[in-house]
């Protein structure tokens, strides 16, 4: 296997956009990338497209040759990736194995959710999907059910409060006030927090990310060709994409997750490192019990102990362990399909230096962990400084 | 069938088919012989660990009561 390095980044803003459908975001931050890389349509010699939903909130298939195509990409192959709100972690993972193996030098991958054309019941049921619709959907489960069900049983075990959730969306909202391209540009109080309108015992609104439009795209190429696009080319130092059940009832033990553990193990063993090389990461805080088991399952803290470790404040900008210092899907915003390839680019951007008033100073080391519904796909990457 | 409760929540956000129903408490259930299942309670909410009988199956979902 040869290493791969990131040589461009490019991302739409995320947010409510009337006026734009999944195709011109998708494009949009493709182009935006391929510009950033200093690189042609015509260089691109496979397109990995991540997409959770498309079919049911667009009522359009066929979605990878769609986009490629509008963008002046033919003749080669673009494959569509869904892997829930790891769809584009997952586009990303394979293209990597695709460039590392050395079928391909140049491979785009972009992740796309157009989600706010749909309301609130309907897009609760799309991204129900995500879960097993045999039984708990049956049953009446949503996504926020599925987690505050995670989040009771954590609160149970390990003495979690209401004050350790909240203390995560009051970080992630101060990030994502820093952050341009956010959803919601928005700081709030743990008081706010704590008074948020409930959406399913114990998480409120200020406990659930965000139903987003937007896109993000990455350019991967073999890092010996970086030099020729890049004078910041960003080196991955591991991908690794697990699963598990889908339902969670058929999972032991529902505080952690073990496509995580065992992503995070891969992955340190593959780049040579531990926890404790870590400098920061983007996690994916779908919920924010989601980002205090991440931190745990990823070895920053003890099992039990993420709560605890978040209303410290070691993992705000200043801490320790910055962690999601983009503002996470909390305040950035999780266009599902997206949320894996922008957070890639998040740490790059990062090491890049160029992460404007959020930038971090320990900034060469960055993990990115991207999950699938409560658990059944996980992918970790771990990007470098080249 | 009965078993113990060994997560729960209450839903007050909910897909298309269950909005009449809301709001409305799901629960995972651990039965007897160790098996987890995820269905509706009716009547009392019930919190973790506490004991819950089948009182009715509608459609393939299990409704579970709290038990005395």
């Amino acid at each position: 296997m040869r290493p791969v390095a990131v040589i461009g980044i490019g991302k739409t803003p995320f947010g409510a956009f009337a006026d734009r459908d999944l195709r011109a975001l998708a494009v949009e931050a493709s182009q935006k990338c391929l510009k950033n890389a200093g690189a042609t349509p015509a260089q691109v010699e496979a397109f990995y497209l991540g997409n959770f939903a498309g079919p049911s909130f667009m009522g359009q298939s066929h979605l990878a040759p769609y986009v490629a195509a509008s963008m002046g990409i033919t003749d080669v192959p673009a494959t569509r990736f869904e892997a829930a709100c790891a769809s584009s972690g997952a586009a990303f993972a394979h293209a990597h194995a695709a460039v590392a193996s050395g079928v391909f030098d140049l491979v785009l991958v972009t992740g796309v959710e157009k989600m706010t054309s749909q309301q609130t019941p309907r897009v609760a049921e799309i991204l129900a999907m995500a879960g097993d619709c045999s039984g708990e959907g049956k049953a009446g489960a949503t996504f926020p059910a599925l987690f505050a069900m995670i989040a009771q049983r954590h609160m149970h075990q390990y003495g979690t409060t209401r004050e350790h959730l909240a203390a995560v969306a009051v970080k992630n909202h101060a990030n994502g006030a820093k952050n341009p391209d956010a959803h919601l540009k928005k700081i709030i109080t743990m008081e706010q927090a704590l008074a948020g309108k409930p959406v399913s015992d114990p998480l409120t609104v200020f406990d659930c990310s965000l139903v987003s439009d937007g896109a993000a795209a990455v350019l991967l190429a073999p890092l010996e060709r970086a030099g020729e696009f890049t004078d910041k080319p960003v080196r991955v130092l591991a991908v690794a994409q697990t699963s598990d059940h889908v339902a969670l009832d058929q999972k032991d033990d529902i505080t952690t997750f073990r496509a995580v553990k065992t992503a995070a193990e891969k992955a340190y063993r593959t780049a040579g490192l531990t926890t404790a090389d870590i400098q920061f990461a983007e996690v994916h805080d779908c919920f924010t019990i989601a980002e205090i088991i991440a931190i745990e399952d990823l070895g920053f803290v003890e099992k039990g102990q993420g709560g605890f470790y978040s209303l410290a404040g070691k993992t705000c900008l200043s801490g320790e362990k910055p962690v999601n210092a983009s503002g996470g899907l909390k305040s950035k915003g999780h266009p599902v399909g997206a949320t894996g390839v922008a957070q890639i680019c998040d740490v790059a951007l990062q090491i890049r230096g160029e992460a404007g008033e959020r930038q971090l100073k320990r900034n060469q080391i960055g993990l990115a962990q991207n999950l699938g519904g409560s658990g059944a796909t996980c992918v970790v990457s771990i990007l470098g400084a080249a | 069938m009965s078993g113990k409760v060994y997560t729960e929540t209450v839903i007050y956000s909910a897909p298309e088919a269950f909005v009449k129903d809301v709001p409305y408490q799901i629960a995972i259930v651990t039965l007897e012989d160790g098996r987890r299942i995820t269905g509706r309670i009716l009547g009392a909410e019930v919190s973790i660990d506490d004991p819950v009988r089948l009182a009715e199956e509608r459609g393939g979902v299990p409704y579970f009561r709290k038990a005395d």
